[in-house]
């Protein structure tokens, strides 16, 4: 289930590596996962989500961002623009013929392609969160920190948030990154049933909502098959 | 009104930190949050907060995101409140 992509940047010694169910056929669902923590968090549904179209007779492919998961690359250089290009490289290389992107994976996905965005986040609460933990955890540590002077510090020189080497060409990009949604329709939490996953510190196991997921994955692309 | 902000918190925290109806019918203005609950890391700590301010509409400022709001279900709330949630 595992394969490797030529990403941007990427090379034989240090590949970039996607989630995959390929068995050749005509409906090629792209997923761009969440950024940060989120893109564990939702792990578990979309895997299971893949597995749901799979049975469905929909092939799908959910590339690691560059300088996530066991990417070669380093997570620093890594910027909103970068991870754009690179998700329309993946999208070109699995020969992708729809897209789910989910939460902050709405910033970066490819557009031209038709599908869906679950729950879209815009960038300035992906950052304001990454933010907030940060100084709560210098709190806990006495330490005092302001959410507005490390932006200004992260801008010019990036930050260590949540656990993550952010560069401060990330940092600028997601201050102002807006979803990219054109025509691509939503779909909300509450259409799955269920809490959030993105949401949740330690998400559980929820099979009946990556089967909603399922359902309205594999009922619209039936329809754009059949049209 | 009030009620009606008592249960969102209770749902706000029931999502993001996956507790039972259980436990969360179980919470009074009393119970402890912050130190009790395993599940309150400054990550979560965030995600709750955020949260929060998805499910009132509400904004909350870093000085506000104190442990004294977390210290327990009753200061969480009587913040929610002071934003003027329905």
């Amino acid at each position: 289930m595992i394969t490797t992509w030529p990403a941007p940047g990427s090379h034989a010694g240090a590949p970039e590596f996607a989630a995959a169910i390929d068995r050749g056929r005509r409906a090629r669902l792209l997923i761009v996962p969440p950024l940060f923590d989120e893109m564990n968090r939702t792990r578990r549904l979309l895997v299971r989500t893949m597995r749901g179209i799979d049975a469905q007779g929909i092939d799908s492919f959910m590339p690691d961002l560059p300088g996530t998961n066991e990417s070669g690359q380093p997570f620093a250089s890594q910027s909103l623009h970068g991870w754009r290009q690179a998700m329309a490289v993946a999208a070109k290389h699995f020969g992708a013929t729809c897209v789910l992107a989910v939460r902050g994976g709405a910033l970066v996905f490819p557009n031209v392609l038709p599908g869906w965005v679950l729950e879209p986040a815009a960038g300035a609460s992906v950052l304001r969160q990454l933010l907030r933990a940060r100084v709560i955890a210098a709190r806990e540590a006495g330490l005092r920190e302001d959410s507005a002077l490390l932006l200004e510090f992260g801008r010019n020189e990036g930050l260590m948030l949540a656990g993550y080497d952010v560069g401060a060409a990330l940092i600028a990009g997601l201050e102002s990154a807006r979803p990219l949604d054109e025509g691509q329709r939503e779909i909300r939490v509450a259409d799955l049933g269920g809490a959030a996953p993105w949401l949740r510190a330690e998400p559980g196991d929820d099979p009946a909502q990556a089967a909603r997921l399922t359902a309205i994955l594999a009922g619209g692309i039936a329809g754009w098959i059949a049209a | 009104m009030n009620n009606d902000t008592d249960a969102g918190l209770r749902t706000v925290l029931g999502h993001v930190l996956g507790l039972s109806a259980v436990r969360l019918a179980a919470l009074t203005e009393q119970s402890p949050l912050l130190g009790t609950l395993p599940e309150l890391d400054s990550m979560a700590i965030a995600t709750l907060f955020a949260g929060i301010e998805d499910h009132f509409g509400v904004m909350f400022d870093d000085a506000e995101l104190t442990g004294e709001t977390l210290e327990s279900y009753g200061t969480l709330l009587a913040l929610v409140r002071s934003k003027g949630t329905a």
